[in-house]
Formats: structure tokens, sequence, C-alpha cells
């Protein structure tokens, strides 16, 4: 029905999302292969409007080439990805200009200012420049860097790195955000201060992060999505994971249940 | 798009000290060049005055200048044109372009257009030298025009064919040095043949400056810039584009 609509009206279909469940970002069987070696073997996802999804996987399980190629940095061998209606290989500006992106290392030029860097983040995703003061305050003030403005990125510490990081996906106000292990590095009192803003964000938009903690997905994710070797092998919510499963109560031993044997 | 690219480029390039003291050196030696010239000239300018049709100020002064200034400009647009897109895949901060909604040409012009307009200011400053000496006599303007033509075609060429082996490396010495190198190799092309008329010759982007320094503008040397700096900005588009297949 609604692949129906869109053949003939993209607006109509836009609009009759929105009033159910949005779905703001969806992957089809994408594949991806370096060399020889098949790093992600059709994996395919949908993400609703104000759900946050933790891929969970161990170091090497495709995590970040799956967050790569949701993104756009990375072409998959085969398989579509969709965000916000937009075909990713199709009409790329459009696609892009919904999605914010944090990669495993912040893409940060360490030479300059937050706020010049902010700034030009904001300008390549297309904020207009009547927008742009408003943008850039909401953005620091997510991210507590409302007091960083003026100081040069290469002098800030790992944790306000981070923070900058992720105040450049969020910039541009987008449908999705993905984030790519976004607590690793930080102390204790920065990951609770993230899981929190991850938390907010979620109320609205998409959020997808991949991380190997699992108490980061206890705490914040609504669904889990566990991928080892390349495939999804395990897709539920939080809260059925944790009751359907007999070998216990938490999610760790369902994770250790599910890759068994298959560590590293 | 390009032109956001450009300007952060442009700017950040004056965020560095190598910038101002590379530009503060250039000066001083076009400084210098320009007041042995203007030394020597002025020596030989009695005797220049009993021969009819004797050559003037520019073709004295103005032409060797730029000249020094055109061989000049492939020691220093490596320097630029190294960290373009070799110090972007480095420190891994080439997944912000790549993610966000720009295309791979957009991203290579807005590079390539920053670095012209640096080197654009370093014309300028040895323009703006020669054009003192219209306070004291006449200048040929339209030789001067030649020339500025000619050294703006040459460092776009230099500065194409610099950000493509920028693209090559994440190393951004070694796009710097195989610049080097590679415009030497064309410049020793040049002057390494005597025959005119060597096939050879014609590729090297010197000899084709040469025309424009004389003040011959020649259609001919005008489409081999062209082809030149479009040959060498698609290479670097296809290969950022390549970034997105291979990581």
């Amino acid at each position: 029905m609604s692949a129906h609509i869109r053949l003939y009206s993209p607006q109509l279909t836009t609009v009759t999302l929105r009033m159910t469940e949005a779905i703001t970002l969806s992957a089809h069987n994408i594949c991806r292969h370096y060399g020889q070696k098949q790093v992600v073997q059709n994996f395919s996802l949908q993400l609703k409007r104000g759900e946050i999804v933790g891929l969970l996987g161990h170091n090497g399980a495709g995590k970040s080439t799956v967050m790569q190629m949701l993104t756009g940095t990375l072409i998959p061998d085969s398989g579509t990805v969709e965000i916000c209606g937009f075909d990713l290989k199709m009409q790329p500006r459009q696609a892009k200009a919904c999605i914010g992106y944090l990669p495993e290392n912040p893409p940060l030029y360490r030479d300059m200012r937050v706020d010049d860097f902010l700034i030009y983040a904001a300008r390549l995703h297309g904020v207009s420049a009547s927008q742009l003061p408003d943008a850039l305050a909401e953005a620091k003030q997510h991210c507590g860097l409302q007091a960083s403005g003026n100081i040069i990125i290469g002098t800030l510490s790992k944790g306000f790195q981070q923070r900058v990081g992720i105040a450049q996906a969020l910039i541009h106000r987008p449908q999705v955000i993905v984030l790519d292990e976004p607590t690793v590095g930080l102390d204790p009192a920065q990951i609770r201060d993230i899981r929190h803003l991850i938390g907010e964000l979620g109320k609205t938009r998409s959020v997808i992060l991949s991380t190997h903690l699992l108490s980061e997905v206890e705490n914040i994710c609504d669904r889990v999505e566990i991928m080892q070797k390349g495939r999804l092998i395990y897709s539920d919510s939080r809260a059925r994971m944790q009751q359907l499963m007999p070998i216990g109560g938490n999610i760790e031993d369902v994770y250790a249940h599910l890759t068994k044997g298959e560590a590293l | 798009m390009i032109l956001t690219i450009a300007r952060k480029e442009f700017r950040s390039m004056f965020a560095l000290p190598s910038t101002w003291i590379i530009l503060g050196a250039l000066q001083f030696i076009f400084a210098w060049f320009f007041l042995a010239r203007l030394d020597a000239y002025l020596q030989v300018q009695a005797q220049l005055s009993l021969v009819a049709n004797a050559p003037g100020a520019t073709v004295s002064v103005a032409a060797p200048l730029f000249g020094t200034l055109a061989l000049m400009l492939m020691m220093i647009i490596p320097l630029f044109s190294m960290r373009l897109l070799a110090e972007e895949r480095r420190n891994q901060t080439l997944a912000l372009l790549l993610a966000a909604p720009v295309s791979s040409s957009e991203i290579v012009l807005g590079k390539f257009l920053s670095l012209m307009l640096f080197m654009a200011i370093i014309i300028a400053s040895c323009t703006v030298m020669i054009a003192i000496l219209g306070l004291g006599t006449q200048l040929d303007f339209g030789l001067l025009l030649a020339n500025f033509l000619g050294l703006l075609l040459l460092t776009a060429s230099y500065a194409a064919l610099g950000l493509y082996l920028s693209a090559l490396t994440k190393q951004p010495i070694v796009a710097a040095m195989s610049a080097t190198a590679l415009s030497f190799g064309l410049w020793l092309i040049d002057i390494g043949s005597e025959d005119n008329g060597n096939l050879l010759r014609a590729i090297s982007p010197t000899v084709h400056a040469q025309n424009l320094n004389a003040g011959l503008v020649a259609s001919s040397d005008l489409m081999y810039f062209i082809l030149f700096i479009g040959t060498f900005l698609l290479f670097t588009i296809r290969r950022v584009e390549n970034n997105r297949s291979y990581d």
C-alpha cells in the first residue's frame, strides 16, 4: 500500500507516515566485502521516529562498516538504504541532509575553534545563514559546550572532543542520528551525560548507536540488534529480550548465549 | 557548497604560522629579484636610449621577474596543496565531507578554489611591486596582462597536479615531494631539449607559459592548460569518489 502511494505522490507518503509510525531509516539487504572477506551480509534494518536502536557486537563484527554504509560514506556492494523516503544512492543530497553521523573517530579539525567548526559543519549540511545562530546555540546547549565556543578543538579533553563530534552530528537537526561508539574513552560522568543526551534525542528523532558495552544497551536503547560476523543474529526490544530468554534475566547472559563459542 | 569549503580551507591556511613565514620569505625573495633586475636595467638604460626600438621597463624588469615567479611556483604550490586531501584522510576528517550532502566534485573544486585564491595573493603581491614602476615610467599593460594570465594558468596546473597527488596518499609530505618531483620533471623536459619541434616538449606546462611570458596569447597554449587542469581535477574527483568504494 505504502509503496503504491509513494509511486504516485511522495508528499502524501510522508504525511501518512508521520501520522502513523514514521519510518525514518530503512536498510534492505546491504552487503559489503573488503577484498576476499565478506564484512557485512544481507543486513536489513528499519528505524522509526522516536526510537533508539543499539547495534551490539564484538570488535570486527561489522558495526562500523554498517554505519558507514547507512550514512553514505561507504557504498554497499548491493542492497538499498532509504532515509526519510530518499534513496541514498539515487538522491544522496536529500537523503544525507536528514542524517547526522558521528564516526568512530570524530572528524574534528584540531586547529579550528569549536564555534567555527560547528558553523562549518552546519553550512556543509545546508543550514541557512538565518538559522545558523539558533542551530549553533541549540547544538552547543545540547552537548554542554556553551562555554567552549572559543576554544581550539585540539586543546580540548577527549570527552569534550567527543561532545563536539556529537554536536557536529546534531547541528542541522537531522531526523536520523547515527553514532558509532559514542561513549568510548569517556569517564563515567561524561558517559552518563552523553547517555542522557541520547535519551533526550531519541524522544523526537531516530537514533542508532553501535557499542560493545552491554550496559549502554540496557540503559538507553529501546531495541537491540546483535551482529556477528557481518550478520544480524538477533533483534528484539530490550524488554522482551530480558523477559523471554530462559537462561537468565539479563542481557549479558543472552548475549553470551547468542554468540557462544564465537568470541572475537 | 564549493564556496563554504573554499572559505574554510582558505582560513585554515592562515591559521598555520608556517604560511605567514613562507609568505614573508617569498616577498623578500621577490623584492630582491625585483631590485636586482631594476638595478641592471638602470645601468644599461643610458645605452638603451641610443638604440631605436629599445626594450622598455616591462620587458626588462617585469617579464623576467614573472619568469622567476613561474619557476618558484613549482616549489611553493606543493607546500600548500599537500595538506588539502592527504591530511583529511590521515586525520579521518574526510568522513565529515563524505557524510555531508556534498558531492565529490564540490569537495575537490572547493579545495582547488581555496588554493587558487591563496596563490592569487602571492601573484598579486608580485604584480603590485611591478605596478609601482608605473610611477616612474610607462608600462606595457598588454604584456603584464599576458604574464598575469600565464602565471594564473601555470598556478592552476600545478595546483590541480598537487591536489591529485594529495588525494593519492595519506602522508602530506609524500604528496608534496611527488608534486615537486613531477613538476620539476615536466620543467626538465622543457629545458632539456633544444629542439623546438620536439613533441615531448609539448607536455611541459612551462613551455606553454613561455609564450605568455613573452606576451603571446595563443589559443593552443590556453587549450593545453585547460586540458591539463581539467584532467587532473577529474582524476582527483574520481579518487575522492573512490574513497566511498574502498575505505
